[in-house]
């Protein structure tokens, strides 16, 4: 069983680089991408080894009232690859990146104890448990957004942690209710138990445990900390907080709460509809009127969340397909645009989009991903980002919401609009640039063409044979939302 | 019922607090104040009537304890609440040194 | 450590140097009784912390740096933390289960019994001791560094 180790391996490496890094960052640059890699390989393997089925680990052989379990099934898997996969690229990316403001190892420390608490909130089986690594997670996505050290960062880094501390305690209060009602805190006991609760308590409960994870996922009316926290952070930070960290502890343990505890009530599932909507047209309009390069794409961020919660609050199966789809292909493209708006960001020292010219001379590998990466949010066929966003639109209209699929369509056109102006000013515009202040190194590009090339390749998901594998037993998961109670508790 | 009544109202002095006051301290304080109100909270979940603390003793007959568990989960969470608050006036102190002011309503670099 | 000028009066300093061993000593008894008692690594490893403290308040912190290591105590602070670690992979190694208990678990209400448990609340112990005491530090002294990080 490998489960434990998704926690000890990063855990592990960030104690080893406090440890015996010394002045300089070569040490924690080498044990952070070995154990990035090893996660990475660990993640495929088990994907593809899983065959839909759920295991459960039983933390030092307690029974399952008493300990806490380990659980990996379909979803599980989806999100440790994304996990490990926009770490490791985040990783590589940072090297150059980081070496570019200081040499310290820090960085790396707190970088493998982002990941530390964002494997944990994954693969837990427990409520409190899932609550302890949100909070090691959300701790160092505080400490690195304020790494910077200049005074717009500690602002934004500010403005974030209180936020994060609010939601928080709104969750705690659900957890402290469900325990009080379920008396117990074991996810698959509280599911079991969820249908002989009076329904007004899950409504409480729904309601605080909404207003803490939308908090922490940037749902639209809780979205005021993302911009300034995620167009703040260094580059590498802003692509893993956008690309997994708001679906990690936001999506995700939504995911499992209303979906596998819950067991999907309807009026939430109304209430994810109307505030993914909402997130979209207001994160798709407010975002095309920015000029700072990385506010514009964390502006794009809220708005691709309401898609996947718009897909999620359809409930039917292709509309969680369309959900679980989007969620891995934005991670993938938007990390990819945020790895781009970083090395236009080193090359000129500027992120606003008036002082950018024709970049395709000096930087030609990165205007040529930022291509990519800007098709594929907008929803340009041969895309990732299309397939997703084509499965949600058509999951609407199947499911008898046009209105919605209208939103969603007007959605993508100011995604499209916002991406342009991006494209337009930012690496296509009229003024010729001939220097550049840092030359961008073969690791950055490395870690961009990754992405660029998994934008195409991911599309290739959905194809049957591989469909069968890995999507279907996500699904399946979050359609039939009792089987994962029966799973785990072995019935 | 009292109880949990004046648990909710510490809770919204933290709100308030969190929502009215300009100064970062009294900002943090009043997070504190809300993470109070949220092991309390859970505390009296665990209390029982007439029920003593769940530790087993040497030639004590056992009778009726109260819920051990919250109690561990008040520990934890006091753990983190201590955590946040740590980072938070690091982080305070950091904004006095840069923008020179307590207020919160002046640090506004960023927009939006 | 006698200069008078830095920290509080002669008379706390006095006071400290006699009443600091028998904070250590509480926040020790607190840690090794932690799984017979209220009580336990981190409530010891608070007190502990008070102590060095303690000493940071009467001496001055200029006083104190000057024989307290910072870097050792650092590097304690990442060991404690992995060798709890350590603790949980050897429960793989030898019983197949993350953090399983596989020392012999003893008679009830012994001070030697619970099997890995002390072991893990004197880690969980110096830990926190160290990391509290480095966190007010680090807290107060940021106010004398430029920028950065701290």
């Amino acid at each position: 069983m490998i489960l434990p180790y998704y926690i000890a391996i990063p855990l592990l490496s960030a104690f080893l680089i406090s440890l015996i890094a010394g002045k300089k960052d070569e040490w924690a640059v080498l044990l952070s991408t070995t154990a990035g890699a090893s996660m990475l390989i660990l993640s495929i393997y088990s994907l593809i080894a899983q065959n839909g089925e759920t295991f459960v680990y039983k933390m030092g052989f307690w029974s399952l009232p008493i300990g806490i379990v380990l659980v990996q099934d379909g979803l599980t898997c989806l999100m440790l690859v994304l996990v490990s996969l926009i770490s490791f690229t985040s990783l590589i990316y940072s090297v150059q990146y980081i070496r570019h403001m200081d040499r310290n190892w820090k960085y790396y420390a707190l970088f493998m104890l982002l990941i530390t608490g964002m494997n944990g909130v994954i693969i837990t089986g427990d409520l409190f448990n899932l609550f302890v690594f949100m909070e090691i997670a959300l701790f160092s996505a505080f400490a690195l957004v304020a790494y910077g050290g200049h005074a717009e960062e500690y602002e934004a880094a500010f403005k974030y942690a209180v936020m994060g501390a609010l939601s928080s305690a709104l969750v705690l209060i659900g957890i402290a209710i469900l325990y009080s009602a379920t008396s117990t805190l074991t996810l698959a006991k509280i599911a079991e138990k969820v249908p002989t609760l009076d329904p007004g308590l899950i409504f409480w409960t729904g309601g605080l445990f909404l207003a803490g994870l939308g908090l922490k996922a940037a749902i639209m009316p809780f979205h005021a900390w993302l911009p300034d926290a995620h167009s703040s952070a260094p580059a590498p930070i802003s692509s893993m907080l956008s690309g997994v960290l708001i679906k990690v502890l936001g999506i995700y343990t939504i995911i499992r709460l209303y979906f596998n505890v819950f067991n999907a009530p309807d009026f939430y599932m109304q209430v994810f509809l109307v505030l993914g909507a909402v997130s979209i047209i207001l994160g798709g309009l407010l975002s095309i009127v920015q000029w700072d390069m990385k506010r514009l794409l964390a502006y794009s961020s809220i708005s691709q969340v309401g898609y996947i919660l718009v897909g999620l609050g359809i409930g039917t199966r292709l509309g969680i397909l369309g959900a679980v789809f989007h969620l891995f292909s934005h991670a993938i493209f938007k990390s990819l645009l945020f790895y781009n708006a970083g090395a236009v960001e080193m090359a000129l020292g500027t992120r606003d989009m008036r002082k950018m010219g024709s970049l395709a001379r000096v930087l030609p590998i990165t205007s040529a991903t930022s291509l990519v990466g800007t098709l594929a949010i907008s929803g340009i066929p041969p895309f990732n980002g299309f397939i997703s966003k084509l499965i949600i639109i058509i999951a609407l209209i199947k499911a008898g919401a046009p209105v919605y699929a209208i939103l969603a369509v007007i959605g993508s056109i100011l995604t499209l609009g916002a991406m342009m102006k991006m494209q337009r000013y930012g690496f296509r515009g009229e003024t010729e640039i001939k220097k550049i202040s840092e030359k961008i190194g073969w690791r950055m590009n490395t870690a961009m063409i990754l992405l660029a090339v998994l934008c195409l390749l991911t599309g290739l998901m959905l194809l049957p044979g591989i469909r069968e594998s890995i999507v279907d037993p996500v699904v399946k998961v979050l359609v039939d939302h009792s089987q994962y109670m029966q799973l785990v508790l072995g019935r | 019922m009292t109880l949990y009544l004046m648990c909710f109202a510490l809770f919204l002095v933290g709100v308030y607090g969190l929502l009215t006051k300009r100064d970062l301290i009294k900002i943090i304080l009043s997070l504190a104040i809300m993470g109070y109100a949220v092991n309390l909270f859970l505390i009296l979940f665990a209390y029982k009537k007439d029920a003593i603390f769940p530790i087993l003793l040497k030639n004590v007959a056992q009778s009726s304890m109260v819920d051990p568990l919250p109690q561990a989960l008040v520990l934890t969470s006091i753990v983190i609440e201590l955590g946040t608050t740590a980072l938070l006036v690091a982080l305070a102190i950091r904004l006095v040194q840069k923008y020179k002011t307590f207020d919160i309503t002046k640090i506004r670099r960023l927009f939006g | 450590m006698n200069n008078s000028k830095q920290g509080m009066t002669l008379i706390v300093k006095t006071v400290t140097r006699v009443t600091v061993w028998l904070i250590v000593l509480y926040g020790i008894y607190l840690i090794l009784h932690g799984h017979l008692t209220p009580g336990g690594g981190f409530g010891g490893g608070v007190i502990l912390a008070l102590a060095f403290l303690n000493i940071m308040l009467a001496y001055g912190r200029e006083a104190t740096q000057k024989w307290l290591n910072l870097k050792f105590l650092e590097d304690i602070e990442a060991v404690s933390a992995t060798l709890f670690l350590f603790m949980g992979l050897l429960g793989i190694a030898l019983g197949g289960r993350f953090l399983i208990n596989f020392l012999p678990k003893g008679s009830p209400h012994a001070l030697l019994s619970a099997g890995n448990i002390p072991i893990l609340n004197i880690l969980i112990g110096v830990k926190v001791a160290m990391s509290l005491f480095l966190v007010v530090w680090v807290l107060a002294g940021l106010h004398e560094e430029k920028g950065g990080q701290s």
